[in-house]
């Protein structure tokens, strides 16, 4: 995984609450069994009418959003399916920062591990942005996950807050996996004293 | 040692390293349940790296999300279905995994055949690459849904990271009416807690009215806290759980069993544990439910009417309930029960358990499935359907003009052909009703399996409350 330092993108503002991940990536496109290539699927049902022409009103089908990398959203977004092709589809598309004031739990967990920095706001600090970003034309914001800081174009500056060890996988582009592995004795050792309930006996029938 | 709650005794059962400074957890998992929707580009990942699955023996596979409810002796249509089928399919060969495949007695929905073999124990932890998977916490056990990436980390290392989830006590007292079933309670509890009042947490379902279901309904109550936010949805086992257990395939026998059964008796909320936050809520007064709108908790009693988007105060709840009623082409003040779906569904991990479709035949025995209404019957897996053919079930639903199919997720979230054309409107006894779940501009309304029959009958939703039922 790349690592994540700083970053600076157009904002994008989808004004919703309970983004759920089946609009991010409807399940028609759940079946490619490969990480890639679910960006044009990205909010299929919200982009495209039915016989496939573009929704104006959807905000990514905007030209002054076209290049957005920054996605502003409203409470509880991810909510829903465990799906990562949530996460691959708006990473695809060219999403590397999400801002809103809360998440669905597993789509967080899921955001991590792509190299996607979700990051929380107050409700009243999120709506300021939505305020700024539909006013100001190319609203775009400077991420320093170092300093945990949100630039504006005002030259304003927005704190948020990371749990320290995801903060540091991201930095560091750490694969998880290699981590977990570095405590290879403790979970030896953890193994070593499974119950028998734990364990599998297969019974012949 | 302080009193501890049935979820944090879990959890320190399991933990095997922890970070410094409230980070997250390195925990261990007994059982890993996947399916060939989320796990090809795990497996992908494990062969770039040259990694090998550490416990191919606590690992279990099936297929269930894209499988086809029709005729099995007919191959799979859809190209796209078959390449990640037989992915699964050669995964499981490579890294050594028990596959239950297509063609086994023992396929179907993973969350239906996991306690079915005994996989799923009070006191274990159970990950799945699927939000559903909640519903293994009917017996004591910390099952949680996972991403994609989780998998592969669960495949190589038997372990996975997680941040202590905080716990929320649901305490549902009193019983419910005749008529006012699991799925009624669920949906009841959904709309008091919204979508997001369990994020961040695992919820302990409690009081006389949840110790007083069965195992299956149980499952129907935890199989959707992920509706509510919540990483996971814990019953404490008792010996309703332990009957249900007992001589299943992959559970303890003989010594092993009276050990385990000494052992699961400790798995209850000590007195005195405390929660970060507890709801209670009075089944005495639960009414049939019946969703209206594009999230689980716009839902409302089968006796009220849809709601006018001007009466809520938030905006954004507001905006949201205006976007649903136009989704949904539903004015506001529509009476529910004048509500006529094209579609009837019954199935899914929520619902599609012996016990639910048994429920649901005895409304419909000797009456119609109303001439508008086309209406499905999909087991939640071959020895559901097995027992069901056994009790002559199937012949109950195919007379009364049903569809009766073979096992898998189905019109759920409409990844096989089983799905809504557009505008086209469905009972469901499924779990979400978000937009285009069942098929694209398809229209949801979630409901218990008996409400979901009477509405088949009568072409219309109904108070099943007043509705004789034979039998």
């Amino acid at each position: 995984m790349d690592p994540f330092r700083e970053f600076t993108g157009v904002v994008v503002p989808l004004d919703r609450i309970n983004v759920d991940t089946d609009q991010i990536i409807p399940k028609q496109f759940l079946k490619r069994i490969e990480r890639t290539g679910f960006g044009p699927y990205l909010f299929h049902d919200w982009r495209l009418h039915t016989d496939g022409t573009p929704r104006t009103d959807f905000v990514l089908n905007q030209p002054r959003y076209k290049d957005g990398t920054i996605l502003l959203s409203r409470a509880n977004f991810g909510c829903g399916s465990s799906r990562e092709h949530a996460v691959w589809a708006l990473l695809d598309h060219g999403f590397r920062v999400l801002a809103a004031p809360s998440y669905g739990d597993i789509f967080y967990n899921n955001c991590f591990k792509n190299g996607v920095l979700p990051i929380t706001l107050e409700e009243t600090l999120i709506s300021q942005l939505f305020d700024e970003v539909t006013t100001q034309g190319g609203y775009s914001l400077r991420i320093d996950l170092e300093t945990q800081t949100i630039h504006k174009p005002s030259g304003q500056q927005l704190e948020f807050r990371i749990d320290p060890f995801r903060r540091r996988c991201l930095l560091e582009g750490l694969d998880d996996i290699s981590l977990t592995l570095l405590r290879e004795e403790k979970i030896r050792s953890y193994e070593r004293k499974l119950s028998p309930v734990q364990s599998i006996k297969v019974m012949r029938l | 040692m302080p009193t501890r709650t049935l979820f944090e005794k879990i959890w320190g059962n399991h933990v095997i390293h922890e970070e410094e400074g409230g980070g997250p957890s390195l925990i261990w998992v007994d059982r890993h349940l996947i399916h060939e929707v989320t796990s090809p580009q795990a497996f992908d990942g494990l062969r770039l790296t040259g990694r090998q699955v550490r416990r191919p023996d606590l690992t279990f596979a099936t297929v269930d999300h894209n499988v086809q409810t029709t005729d099995r002796s007919i191959p799979i249509q859809d190209e796209i279905s078959k390449k990640q089928i037989e992915a699964l399919s050669r995964n499981c060969e490579q890294f050594g995994i028990t596959y239950f495949d297509l063609t086994s007695p023992n396929q179907g929905i993973v969350h239906v055949i996991g306690p079915e073999l005994g996989l799923t124990l009070p006191g274990l932890t159970i990950m799945c690459g699927d939000s559903h998977t909640s519903t293994h916490g009917a017996f004591g056990a910390l099952a949680l849904g996972i991403g994609t990436s989780e998998v592969e980390h669960v495949l190589a290392t038997q372990c996975l990271w997680l941040q202590k989830p905080k716990s929320l006590e649901v305490r549902v007292n009193g019983s419910p009416p005749r008529g006012v079933t699991a799925k009624d309670i669920i949906l009841s509890i959904i709309g008091h807690l919204k979508t997001a009042g369990g994020t961040g947490s695992v919820i302990e379902y409690r009081g006389d009215a949840i110790t007083a279901l069965s195992m299956e309904e149980r499952m129907t109550v935890c199989n959707m806290s992920i509706e509510c936010g919540a990483r996971a949805g814990l019953i404490a086992p008792d010996e309703t759980t332990l009957h249900y257990i007992r001589g299943r395939r992959y559970a303890p026998r003989g010594d092993a069993w009276t050990q385990a059964e000494e052992k699961w008796h400790e798995l209850q909320t000590e007195p005195g544990a405390t929660f970060h936050e507890t709801v209670q809520l009075s089944a005495d007064k639960m009414k049939p439910q019946v969703t209206w709108g594009t999230t689980p908790a716009m839902v409302t009693d089968v006796t009220g009417s849809v709601p006018d988007p001007q009466d809520f105060q938030d905006p954004q709840m507001r905006s949201a309930a205006t976007h649903a009623l136009k989704y949904m082409a539903l004015d506001p003040g529509t009476p529910i029960q004048s509500i006529k779906p094209d579609r009837v569904f019954i199935g899914s991990c929520t619902n599609s358990r012996l016990t639910d479709l048994v429920a649901a035949s005895r409304i419909i025995k000797g009456r119609k499935v109303a001439p508008e209404v086309r209406a499905m019957v999909v087991p939640g897996s071959q020895l559901v359907k097995y027992q069901a053919e056994t009790q002559g079930l199937d012949r109950v639903f195919k007379e009364a003009g049903f569809e009766w199919r073979e096992s898998g997720c189905s019109m759920c979230l409409g990844m096989n052909p089983d799905i809504l054309e557009p505008g086209e409107r469905c009972a469901s006894t499924s779990n979400r009703n978000f937009e285009g779940r069942q098929g694209y501009q398809g229209r949801t309304h979630l409901v218990s399996p008996i409400m979901a029959a009477a509405a088949a009958v009568a072409g219309h939703f109904v108070d099943v409350r007043d509705w004789e039922i034979s039998g």
